[in-house]
């Protein structure tokens, strides 16, 4: 049996992953170990997506082999997870919309991409936005939204951010099936992006300017 | 002797119901000028359809909530009260003087959900503001281990299964026996069968089915009125009847996204399967309200197949073969299905395009219009793609230039419907104004 979870993680081996894990396991090996192996492949799904070689049945895949070793490796570990590096990002569906599953491939992305990712939810009450980027001082946020009345969620959100003085200090990008560069300017949002990777892209941009 | 439909070919079983279409039985028009508008306003569409030049581009904007907006009304006012759905649908209509209207059914009678107390969405004054249209809440309706059963007796499925769970008031369900039992007196087989129909959970169950069974006619009333008094002023139906792909009937409201694609790697051979044996009974769905309403065009709403939502490879494996046998068995049926690809189907188009010449609408959301017009032009009439976000925040100029460069890239020889690429809801009238005007103007042949 091989030995490389990252690898069998990654070419989305369900069985083989689950039983390396064990094996592990049983043979006494450190469990941040198990899971930084489990993050390096989860690395090279999303690498795989942004190459147009993997799509989202293979994104949510992976979550779910991911779900099943976080099971069986969390009651052996004692201290926390590992530190994300990339910076901090909110993100959630806006107020009024409940479509999950574009917001979910982007929170996958900027994680496995090493940011530290604030998932509100969907149908995300404009106040939650404003308290979240109090509390955790996080720089870029990131609006979902696909229907149509979310365009006028995003723009009451932003305007929220912006009475409570907080726009200065935050990027905010929005994306959702019917964005286009015309919401962007009535949202008074920073910038939208296409897919996942676009919004990986802003996020790394705003991250190292500051 | 008149044929029946059991001996008529798929070509007379067509033009069956476009002659009802196109005169259509029990009506009276308002007018002579009605009558001659409705006839013309059918043949443009029949023309598109056909790849042929209509005497110019058909309009049809796509409606959600946009009349009750318009009107002064919320979502919630018309699910609930069928008079202003009837009074604010037919003022669309009458002042916009779209091509079709696309009925007032996108409305669900909001009071029959709160009879039987539904799970599966939130809507205006429940789970939603009054204000806004309903939503889905995707779920597990269905576990991963029951594709069996659903394999087994798709309708036992429902009635014990999917229908308690979503909802709440028909929980009694799950006890029925399978009707299927009634075979026969002897060995008391019927009379065994009938047990839970004794039992209290279960003759709940029913009494709110007659409830909402009252409702429901109540609202076809509306529905059917409507569809009449549009009929009698020269507006035809667009939509003789609707189904879903059997990928998305398993994907959207029995295992959800999530459910659907562990399945593609878990057990794939399964969900195919499921499919498989949902492919007939969709087809019905369809088959059968297109036949009531004397309309041959079936709609279909696309959702998990769309570019991103899974590779060529896993398009072509699961999502393509029962949608096209689901085509296919529709126009076997006579039919004209009208598959609504929403999002974006530009990696597809080379793939749908394996239909019969002039048999199928292919409507699009976000699709690039002119390479669907080269791949898709010499098999399939096209429409949509009117973008939803102009029509939400630009101005009747924006509107216009877009309707103007749509048919530069989409009508040349005919072929083309001009619709929205989203369903239209709070939107300012002027910009469907606009749609609608413009297309008469830029869309003269
Ligand atoms: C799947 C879907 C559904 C699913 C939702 C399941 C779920 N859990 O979310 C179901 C079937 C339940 C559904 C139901 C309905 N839907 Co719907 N649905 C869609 C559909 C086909 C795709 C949306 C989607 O999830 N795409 C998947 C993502 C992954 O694709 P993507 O856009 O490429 O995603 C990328 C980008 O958007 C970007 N991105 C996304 N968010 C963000 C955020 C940031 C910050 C960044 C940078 C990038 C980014 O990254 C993503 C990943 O790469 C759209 C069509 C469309 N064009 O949007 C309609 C659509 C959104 N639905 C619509 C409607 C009307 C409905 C319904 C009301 C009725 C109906 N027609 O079915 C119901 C109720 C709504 C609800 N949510 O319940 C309309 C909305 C129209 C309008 N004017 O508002 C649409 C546009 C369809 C249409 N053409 O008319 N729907």
């Amino acid at each position: 049996m091989a030995k490389d979870l990252s690898k069998a993680l990654a070419d989305l081996k369900e069985d083989e992953a689950v039983a390396i894990v064990k094996e592990k396991l049983n043979a006494g090996a450190d469990p941040m170990g198990i899971l930084n192996d489990a993050g390096k492949g989860m690395e090279t799904v999303g690498a795989r997506f942004s190459k147009g070689e993997y799509f989202i049945p293979d994104l949510v895949y992976s979550g779910e082999i991911l779900k099943k070793i976080n099971e069986l490796v969390k009651p052996k570990l004692t201290g926390g997870g590992a530190a994300k590096t990339g910076g901090k990002v909110i993100i959630g569906t806006v107020a009024g919309d409940i479509h999950d599953i574009g917001k979910d491939i982007v929170v996958f992305m900027l994680d496995v991409s090493g940011f530290e990712v604030y998932d509100l939810g969907v149908d995300v009450p404009v106040q939650k936005f404003v308290d979240k980027i109090k509390e955790t001082g996080a720089p870029t946020v990131g609006l979902s939204g696909f229907l149509t009345l979310a365009y006028d969620s995003m723009k009451q959100t932003i305007d929220a951010i912006k009475s409570a003085g907080l726009r200065e200090k935050t990027k905010i990008m929005i994306g959702g099936g019917q964005i286009t560069p015309e919401i962007v300017k009535y949202t008074g949002a920073d910038a939208s992006g296409k897919d996942a990777i676009e919004g990986v892209a802003l996020a790394r941009k705003w991250a190292s300017v500051k | 002797m008149e044929k029946t439909l059991e001996t008529m070919t798929a070509d007379e079983k067509k033009n069956d119901l476009i002659s009802k279409w196109l005169s259509p039985p029990g009506i009276k028009f308002n007018s002579p000028d009605a009558e001659k508008d409705y006839k013309a306003r059918v043949q443009r569409i029949l023309d598109a359809i056909n790849l042929k030049k209509p005497d110019r581009v058909p309009v049809f904007p796509m409606m959600g909530f946009f009349p009750a907006y318009y009107a002064g009304y919320t979502p919630y006012d018309v699910m609930y009260d069928y008079d202003k759905l009837m009074s604010s649908f037919s003022k669309y209509v009458l002042d916009f003087q779209p091509d079709a209207h696309g009925s007032v059914t996108i409305s669900p009678p909001g009071k029959l959900h709160d009879i039987v107390d539904y799970k599966l969405y939130a809507w205006p004054g429940h789970g939603v503001a009054k204000e806004h249209s309903y939503q889905c809440l995707e779920g597990e309706y269905m576990q991963a281990n029951e594709y069996d059963a659903l394999i087994d007796d798709p309708t036992l499925f429902f009635l014990t299964s999917f229908l308690p769970r979503t909802m709440g008031a028909l929980d009694g369900l799950k006890m029925l026996s399978p009707f299927t039992n009634m075979t026969e007196m002897y060995g008391g087989f019927t009379g065994a069968a009938f047990v839970p129909l004794g039992l209290p959970p279960v003759q709940a169950a029913l009494k709110a089915m007659l409830d909402a069974g009252n409702e429901a006619l109540k609202w076809i009333g509306t529905v059917a009125g409507y569809g009449a008094a549009m009929a009698s002023a020269g507006f035809p139906g667009f939509f003789g009847g609707g189904t879903k792909a059997p990928f998305d009937t398993i994907g959207d409201t029995l295992r959800g996204t999530r459910g659907i694609i562990t399945d593609m790697y878990r057990q794939p051979a399964k969900l195919i399967r499921a499919m498989e044996q949902l492919t007939p009974i969709m087809v019905k769905m369809g088959v059968a309200n297109a036949r009531v309403n004397g309309c041959p065009i079936v709609f279909i709403p696309l959702h998990k197949g769309a570019d991103g939502f899974m590779s060529d490879e896993q398009f072509k494996k699961f999502y393509w073969p029962t949608l096209k046998a689901l085509i296919d068995g529709l126009i076997a049926e006579g039919c004209i299905p009208f598959p609504w690809a929403e999002g974006g189907y530009n990696s597809r188009l080379k793939v749908i395009k394996d239909a019969p010449k002039g048999k199928v609408i292919w409507g699009f959301d976000t699709t690039n219009m002119a390479e669907a017009k080269k791949i898709l032009g010499d098999v399939a009439c096209i429409g949509g793609n009117m973008s939803i976000a102009t029509l939400s925040v630009g101005t009747p100029d924006d509107v216009k230039a877009s309707v103007k460069k749509l048919v530069a890239d989409c009508a040349k020889g005919g072929g083309y419907i001009m619709m929205s690429g989203a369903v239209i809801e709070n939107v300012p009238p002027a910009n469907v104004k606009a749609m609608i005007d413009a297309t008469k103007e830029f869309g003269v042949y």
